[in-house]
């Protein structure tokens, strides 16, 4: 089953900008998918349409089956949604703000202060539960607002980049959350500037840019489309150029390596050279902005593609 | 209404009453020393001077006007903040996620403003007990009056808080509008005394029908029959409504 599908999705805003372009997306039921963009893409705008705060232009929506046009409130019931900026009253307690949006689910008050208990615990948020919003961390906001969403238990979780600005501990605790809310089947859709995030959490992704997707696929699908790797090599001993044979290679400094191999190529030829030339490996990495690369790469092949189409 | 509704309503009720009572200096205080002081100036020193109104003290002409001013003003103060201090801070959001019904909406929040100028009815008639023996004509006219005004200035609030963009926006209505309308609305005297021309340009202003009719319930004396101030009240709840239902469910300055 389709937990959304969305078809020729358009939205033009009243200033006459035109944030989405018509976009086709499906996301399975139980999916992890990430909804990936530079920023003014469409993103939000995308999950503003789906949650009710942004109205479509043309097109059509549905969440779990249920149309935005003539079934809202059942499509509603099936959404929590954590938005990109705080928007919780910075005065109530963290409480009265969860079990407030259960009531506004229809959870009766008891349920919700159960609920409330139980999710303000996971998200390690329940010593504070009487505190008013205002007084939290940046990553403690963020965590409310994802126990929030939780509290009518919906059957997808909408996250506009919930770690931003967030430091790597908490969002890895998050991570870790996310994972596990995913794993009991909840659907997620995430939308992120972390690459690394996407590759970590997510099965499906989506690349949208100046409001036409570019690219719907798996994650495994998008780094197979990687035909090499870099890998990053510490050579403490090495003094100067190694000069090795049939590889494409940098060095940033003389004691380290930067090079690209092609997927299918193995790497003992390389260790095989080195050792002959009596260099030692201290550490071996993989390169981590691999998948940036190739997200720059899709969107400029996107954008040249629709300038093509306008010509 | 459908259990969830039902829940939601109870909710954001609530979350009104609880953000009025939590900053009670600003919003149940005020109103309390204000009518005081007008009780102290114009009902003991200056209205012992004026003698007689509609054959009644000036004191006691007064009370029922002003416990309607504090009505009035109240009502349509908290329904305009609150809902705008949701639009500013986006919290309103939470509401148009979720599936809470427009008419839900449109309830809770009036049903925050009506609490709130309920409770300042009573303190502020509380307060006037201390200088004048209030009679009691008529309790349901009191009561159908008082929860009809609240809401109908309620709703109004709401309107305003809707197309409000800024704090400017919530209290230019209330000084340039709301004030001059109720001071020119019989609360401190009897349209009578005005000339025929005067009295005829009062009739355009909704509020003197809602402080007759209270007047009504306390002093059994009024400038219009009972009837006339309940049918303005109900004609001005249900256009007020009408608007508030489709400036809500279009979403109009909150969703783009």
């Amino acid at each position: 089953m389709h937990a959304l599908s969305i078809k020729g999705l358009k939205k033009t805003y009243k200033g006459g900008t035109q944030a989405l372009k018509g976009i086709d997306l499906t996301v399975q039921a139980g999916d992890f998918f990430a909804l990936l963009g530079p920023n003014g893409a469409g993103k939000s705008t995308t999950i503003g349409i789906i949650s009710s705060l942004v109205n479509k232009s043309e097109g059509q929506v549905e969440v779990f089956g249920h149309s935005i046009d003539t079934e809202l409130e059942a499509a509603k019931a099936c959404i929590g949604l954590v938005p990109q900026e705080f928007n919780f009253n910075q005065f109530e307690t963290l409480l009265q703000i969860v079990c407030n949006q259960a009531g506004f689910y229809g959870v009766p008050r008891p349920l919700a202060l159960q609920r409330a208990e139980k999710y303000l615990k996971q998200l390690d948020l329940w010593e504070k539960r009487n505190q008013p919003a205002r007084t939290l961390s940046g990553g403690m906001k963020r965590r409310l607002m994802i126990a929030r969403a939780l509290m009518h238990e919906p059957k997808m979780l909408i996250l506009d980049e919930p770690t931003a600005g967030v430091d790597i501990e908490i969002r890895r605790a998050m991570w870790g959350f996310l994972k596990e809310i995913n794993q009991q089947g909840i659907t997620i859709i995430l939308t992120t500037h972390y690459l690394e995030e996407a590759e970590m959490l997510c099965r499906n992704i989506a690349i949208i840019d100046k409001g036409v997707i570019v690219e719907n696929t798996s994650i495994k699908g998008l780094l197979s489309q990687l035909n090499m790797e870099t890998f990053i090599l510490d050579l403490p001993g090495c003094s100067a150029d190694p000069k090795l044979e049939g590889f494409i290679y940098r060095m940033p400094d003389v004691h380290t390596l930067e090079v690209d191999i092609p997927r299918d190529n193995s790497l003992n030829k390389l260790f095989q050279q080195l050792t002959d030339k009596g260099i030692e490996i201290m550490s071996m990495r993989n390169k981590a902005n691999r998948l940036e690369e190739l997200f720059v790469n899709l969107v400029e092949n996107g954008r040249k593609a629709q300038q093509q189409e306008a010509k | 209404m459908t259990h969830y509704n039902w829940v939601a309503l109870k909710t954001i009720w609530r979350k009104e009453i609880t953000r009025f009572t939590r900053i009670w200096v600003q919003t149940l205080v005020p109103p309390a020393i204000t009518m005081t002081l007008y009780f102290v100036i114009f009902g003991s020193l200056i209205g012992s001077r004026i003698g007689e109104m509609g054959g009644f003290s000036y004191m006691e002409f007064i009370v029922p006007g002003l416990i309607m001013m504090s009505v009035i003003t109240n009502s349509y103060a908290n329904v305009s903040s609150s809902f705008f201090s949701s639009k500013f801070q986006r919290n309103i959001e939470e509401l148009i996620v979720s599936p809470v019904s427009t008419w839900v909406i449109i309830a809770g929040y009036v049903g925050g403003g009506l609490s709130r100028a309920v409770l300042t009815g009573i303190i502020v008639t509380a307060i006037s007990l201390l200088f004048v023996d209030i009679s009691l004509h008529s309790l349901p006219v009191i009561i159908v009056t008082l929860i009809l005004t609240s809401t109908l200035f309620s709703l109004a609030g709401l309107i305003n808080a809707v197309f409000a963009k800024t704090f400017d926006d919530i209290s230019i209505i209330p000084t340039f509008v709301l004030t001059p309308m109720t001071y020119l609305g019989g609360v401190f005297y009897s349209l009578s005394l005005l000339p025929e021309f005067w009295q005829w340009v009062s009739k355009i202003n909704p509020i003197v029908y809602m402080v007759s009719g209270f007047r009504f319930g306390f002093l059994g004396q009024s400038d219009f029959t009972v009837m006339t101030s309940l049918l303005v009240l109900v004609i001005f709840n249900l256009v007020f409504s009408a608007i508030a239902w489709r400036l809500i469910s279009t979403g109009t300055g909150i969703r783009s």
